[in-house]
């Protein structure tokens, strides 16, 4: 299991020499979403209206924090439940994004599209928010400002830990690392 | 008789609020540090150690633990000799939310109406709020920011009676695998067992305010929390489901007289940042 510094937005080449279980430290662009906004993302995918930010190659994190204290870049931001979004998500792979930032496992649906549009699935730390914090340099609200903590935002991170969970041949950091330890 | 004013609740929910949201209760750490000593799987002992450094900066930081600061959940014991003063006392526990949450800058995650517009009320009210009477002049209130995440993953089972004990660690175990890392495991699990389908649900999030690892003072319930989590650490899900030997920290069981013919069994799981606090008026 390789540990990389990776820039986001993640280009597919180095998609593609990911495994599941490496880890990753981020530096770059990512932009959350999480479920309202993906339901809106979607929506306007299918009407064809232009998007908030250019989806293609990019890293959505489903993510929404708490609100910055005055003097802090972010409040504590870490992962939410990544299967909320399963239903959207194929869409948004077809639309060409190239990576996701979340926590738990995705569908079978979901599996088979990031093999098929060469785009990974990442884990970072659920609940380790406030650590995760300390990676955010830069945060702006570009779309959706109405959601409140479920808008759209633009993140510039340093050193962010993510660990490749699903990689673009198929492997799956929860299969093989849970069989390893199963004991029933 | 006693007289409370209701705005001293204001400010203890207030101040609740605030402090289960930044400090994780040193039960918790310490079992985070115990299942990082046990762990077996180096990525699992990795997220181990990013937890507990979370807990360091969260506090250094002035940062909330997560950014989910929960639904938020009131505990209120009230002595019988109470009488409130001052105000309306539901209303009082929830301008403390609101207080709370603004002031100390915790994320507002509660949506107004459930299924169809979804609007959020701006200020984490309305509060869940479980009031109990019990014997003498004081109150108790005790407070729960509960993650979406591990809420979501929660589970009422109502089992047949023939079931018994060996019915309620298999339906223990299927909850929590089909959670995987959804509910942020290492897991504290609630369990509420007898009484009626609403009743064992309350009786399973009450059992998460224990202090972590305290055995039930029933010996069957005490067993039974025993076997459960030899169970569960077998799945091999591991902290955040990435793969481990601890699975769970704890796991609490309440249990109730119930109706012959029913054996209800509730299942509240609770993530790593299991947070609660009580202050006593």
């Amino acid at each position: 299991m390789a540990i990389w510094n990776i820039v986001s937005p993640v280009d597919e080449k180095i998609r593609k020499k990911l495994c599941a279980g490496d880890s990753i430290s981020l530096s770059g662009v990512i932009y959350t979403a999480r479920d309202a906004a993906h339901k809106l993302l979607v929506e306007a995918l299918a009407a064809g209206t232009p998007l908030p930010f250019e989806l293609r190659g990019q890293t959505i994190y489903y993510m929404g924090p708490t609100p910055a204290r005055p003097g802090q870049v972010i409040g504590s931001c870490g992962p939410t439940t990544s299967s909320r979004m399963d239903a959207f998500t194929p869409a948004l792979l077809a639309a060409g994004l190239g990576a996701m930032i979340g926590k738990g496992e995705r569908s079978a649906e979901v599996r088979e599209a990031l093999k098929k549009h060469h785009a990974s699935y990442f884990v970072t730390y659920g609940g380790a928010g406030a650590l995760l914090a300390t990676t955010v340099r830069k945060a702006e609200t570009i779309a959706f400002p109405e959601l409140g903590a479920e808008a759209i935002m633009r993140l510039e991170v340093e050193d962010f830990p993510v660990i490749v969970a699903n990689d673009t041949r198929g492997g799956d950091l929860f299969e093989e690392q849970i069989a390893k330890y199963r004991r029933r | 008789m006693r007289e409370i004013d209701v705005k001293d609740i204001t400010q203890a929910v207030a101040r609740l609020a605030q402090k289960t949201n930044t400090a994780l209760g040193d039960d918790l750490l310490e079992a985070l540090k115990k299942a990082r000593e046990n762990e077996a799987s180096p990525i699992g002992r990795e997220a181990l150690d990013r937890l507990i450094d979370n807990v360091r900066v969260a506090k250094t930081q002035n940062l909330p633990l997560c950014q989910d600061c929960g639904a938020p959940i009131v505990f209120l014991d009230i002595g019988q000799e109470v009488h409130f003063t001052g105000g309306d006392l539901n209303a009082s526990i929830a301008q403390g939310i609101r207080q709370g949450y603004t002031e100390g800058y915790l994320r507002k995650s509660i949506v107004a109406q459930p299924f169809t517009k979804r609007l959020n009320t701006g200020d984490n009210t309305p509060p869940i709020i479980h009031f109990e009477i019990v014997p003498g002049d004081k109150i108790k209130i005790g407070f729960m920011p509960k993650g979406g995440g591990a809420e979501n993953m929660s589970r009422l089972v109502m089992l047949k009676p023939g079931a018994g004990e060996q019915g309620i660690i298999d339906a223990v175990e299927s909850t929590v695998k089909t959670a995987g890392g959804n509910a942020c495991p290492p897991l504290v699990i609630g369990l509420g067992i007898g009484a009626t389908a609403e009743k064992a649900m309350i009786m399973a999030k009450k059992a998460l305010l224990r202090p972590l690892g305290w055995p039930s003072s029933d010996p069957e319930n005490a067993l039974l929390e025993k076997k459960v989590l030899e169970r569960i650490n077998k799945l091999g899900i591991g902290p955040l489901g990435m793969g481990g030997t601890v699975t769970a920290l704890a796991v609490h069981a309440e249990s109730r007289p119930c109706h012959f013919a029913s054996l209800p069994l509730s299942i509240n799981l609770q993530c790593h940042s299991a947070r609660h606090a009580e202050v006593v008026l």
